[in-house]
């Protein structure tokens, strides 16, 4: 009987103190990884892989013009990860990023519309400012406050408040703020209430690597950011040290919120010049993978926001050029997140290969 | 009052739900005979809300065996797009194949069940890999297979759509077999619930008795016993002998597959057999949010679906005057949001979610 409790063929243990330098190998590996899976996708829509990987790239970094569009597209990527940045540190899962833009930007549209035109163009931006921070706050704070209360669910909590800021803007954009009648679109914004333009990207470029900076210290340096940290690690050890674990949550997803809150007033005042039901476009999904595949590092953040952006502009060449369905970029987000998930298990575990198991257990084969 | 409280206090809680149920009939009945014309419209919102509830009934129930074993499956709404899209492309392809007079409506309904079936396994296989054995976190991974499901669901739609040259769709004697409402019309002119149980597709049937089945199997078979202690408490089960690893694939593999065919069913009913990608968006959260509704238990999950199919379809049949229609449609939203307060304020103890729900396990760290 003994020989049937056999040793494992592969053994496992945990494995600390690994070099930064593997651990960052490992990951960029791994990130490799994915963009050789993303070839099939690319394969089965009868596109040579190499070629279309090339056209994703010109198509969206080859002209200066284009160079704008993916910045315009990576600054509300960048922006909403840091938005989230601190909640998934805490292990709350905040999907509801989306609806915390929309709430921003439709608190910030208000001002927009209800101010006449001759408030100055900088008092104008910043009370702007003010009522996105507030808007986006108040949708954090409501999933955050049943939380820590009741421990309400916060990922469908969030995400179900996501459809509602968005049916409340399509009701906006078809009742109270409608431009001409039966068009379902709200006026673009007088020019008082534009971010102006640095580079050809409007200004929201600078306020979001301000943001980065800041975020980080916040992260890395505060005292409140060490809590943060603290309570996603362990609750109990967070209780039993006494922090007021509701209170921080409440707190860590209004500045979630308010973060987004900015995000939303600078896609109204910036991007678009106005407010539609599609303004956060799906930027609150993405954005949980620009930040956890930066491993919720700011400065890393810049970087992947800038690699989602240029596959997500690329593929809509890709789908003009090769027609190869722009949704592609989906599959390819989603299976970069999977090879980063799976790819800390090589980091955290050691894996030993029990090989005299196996001929050991040939040999008793063989007799 | 004092002793009618102390009574009902005395009553098992079985006695009690049917006491509700039958004073909740009551209710209805009387409603039906004082408002003819506002009950009337309130049974044709529940018989239509049966083949949107169907949908939201797969996606739940596989959810819900799913986090019975402790892995909390975000992905639903990806695994739903998968067996949406999937489910219409294999009877299309058959018939196709066949040539459009040919066609047995039996094999194309098979090949849907078994395509959507079989996308929603791979995802569900997909995610153990790498919860289970690759031990990553649960709820990112559910996450992004939200996002790789949509997107491979889209791809896959758009792809077809190339290829066949047009709109990816079916014949409309295939279309009228997935929607046929088969019951003898005798059965469907039975005042209130005719209407409402007899006039409904296949799948709604189907839905009911893998409800009543997962139901059998959780409480009645040893199987479903170990299922359960692996959800509750992994180290027990471990310590038992049950093997962690197999149980949670297995499951994880069974409910992404069974979610998938409810995207099948929202494609192949609601939708009429056309592939249209925003229609489904946000099914599958709700599946989500009503495991938590009904409280874990796969019963219970047949009355909210078709109570949330007829939240989702309201604002098309209860024209309530000078209320903002975009506003009356994120009403089942404000309802979840409400309904999700209310059940985490309770704290009832046979309504828990599996004590280890979310939570990977590693031997090797108890």
């Amino acid at each position: 009987m003994s020989e049937r409790i056999s040793t494992p063929f592969i053994k496992l243990s945990k494995r600390e103190g690994m070099k930064p330098a593997v651990i960052w190998s490992i990951r960029i590996g791994s990130i490799l990884f994915a963009f050789i899976l993303g070839m099939i996708p690319l394969m089965m829509a009868g596109a040579n892989p190499f070629a279309s990987y090339g056209i994703i790239i010109s198509g969206s970094l080859s002209k200066k013009f284009v160079i704008q569009q993916t910045i315009k597209r990576a600054i509300p990527l960048l922006g909403c990860a840091l938005a989230i940045a601190p909640c998934f540190k805490m292990k709350f899962w905040n999907i509801g990023a989306e609806g915390q833009i929309t709430m921003g930007a439709i608190f910030a549209s208000a001002i927009a519309i209800w101010s006449g035109p001759n408030v100055p163009r900088f008092v104008l931006l910043i009370l702007m400012l003010i009522a996105g921070i507030i808007g986006g706050a108040i949708w954090g704070f409501i999933p955050g406050f049943f939380k820590a209360k009741y421990n309400t669910n916060e990922t469908l909590f969030t995400l179900m408040m996501n459809y509602i800021a968005i049916g409340i803007v399509k009701y906006l954009q078809g009742g109270p703020w409608e431009g001409r009648q039966g068009t379902q679109i709200i006026p673009m914004f007088n020019k008082n209430a534009r971010l102006p333009n640095v580079w050809g990207v409007y200004c929201g470029w600078i306020i979001v690597l301000v943001m980065v900076v800041l975020v980080h210290i916040y992260m890395n340096f505060t005292k409140q950011g060490y809590e943060v940290s603290v309570i996603g690690d362990s609750l109990n050890t967070a209780r039993y040290a006494g922090m007021n674990v509701g209170w921080v949550m409440m707190r860590t997803m209004i500045l979630s919120g308010a973060i987004a809150g900015v995000v939303g007033w600078m896609l109204v005042s910036g991007a678009n010049g106005t407010l539609n039901s599609d303004v956060a476009g799906g930027v609150g999904f993405t954005s949980i993978t620009v930040a956890w595949l930066s491993q919720l590092n700011a400065f890393a953040m810049i970087l992947i926001a800038m690699i989602l952006a240029i596959i997500g502009k690329g593929s809509a060449t890709l789908q003009t050029r090769l027609n190869v369905p722009s949704s592609v970029a989906d599959i390819i987000s989603g299976i970069l997140l999977f090879c980063m998930l799976g790819c800390e298990f090589f980091i955290n575990y050691r894996m030993s290969f029990n090989f005299k198991a196996i001929t050991a257990k040939f040999h008793k084969e063989a007799k | 009052m004092n002793f009618s409280c102390g009574k009902l206090n005395n009553m098992s809680k079985r006695q009690k739900h049917g006491l509700i149920y039958i004073l909740a009939a009551i209710v209805l009945v009387i409603l039906y005979i004082c408002f003819p014309k506002g009950g009337n419209s309130l049974v044709l919102l529940f018989g239509a809300a049966g083949a949107y509830g169907t949908a939201l009934m797969f996606g739940t129930l596989g959810e819900i065996l799913t986090e019975k074993s402790g892995n909390m499956n975000l992905g639903v709404e990806g695994i739903m797009y998968m067996g949406g899209i999937f489910g219409l492309i294999a009877p299309n392809v058959y018939e196709m194949a066949v040539g459009s007079g040919n066609a047995s409506a039996f094999v194309a309904i098979i090949l849907a069940i078994l395509a959507s079936f079989l996308s929603g396994a791979i995802a569900g296989a997909l995610f153990s890999f790498i919860t289970v054995t690759l031990r990553a976190n649960q709820n990112v991974t559910g996450l992004a297979m939200a996002t790789f499901g949509t997107g491979v669901a889209k791809f896959a739609g758009e792809l077809r759509r190339h290829q066949v040259g047009g709109y990816v769709t079916l014949s409309n004697d295939l279309k009228a077999a997935f929607d046929n409402k088969f019951m003898p019309d005798f059965l469907k002119n039975i005042p209130i619930i005719g209407k409402i149980i007899f006039d409904q597709s296949i799948f709604f049937y189907m839905a009911i008795i893998l409800a009543v089945l997962i139901h059998l199997f959780l409480k009645k078979t040893k199987k479903g016993l170990y299922l359960r202690a692996v959800g509750e408490s992994p180290v027990t089960a471990d310590a038992a002998g049950i093997n962690i690893t197999r149980y949670k694939y297995l499951t994880t593999i069974i409910g992404g597959g069974i979610s998938a065919i409810g995207g099948m069913v929202y494609t192949m009913t609601t939708a009429g057999c056309v592939w249209i990608e925003a229609s489904l968006a946000g099914t599958g959260w709700l599946a989500v949010a009503l495991v938590i509704f009904c409280s874990w238990q796969p019963l219970h999950s047949t009355w909210s679906s078709i109570l949330f199919g007829a939240l989702m379809i309201m604002y098309l049949r209860i024209i309530v005057p000078f209320f903002p229609q975009e506003l009356y449609k994120i009403l089942p939203y404000v309802v979840t949001v409400i309904v999700l307060i209310i059940t985490s304020t309770r704290n009832i103890k046979d309504k828990q979610p599996p004590a280890s729900l979310g939570v990977n396990y590693f031997r090797e760290e108890r």
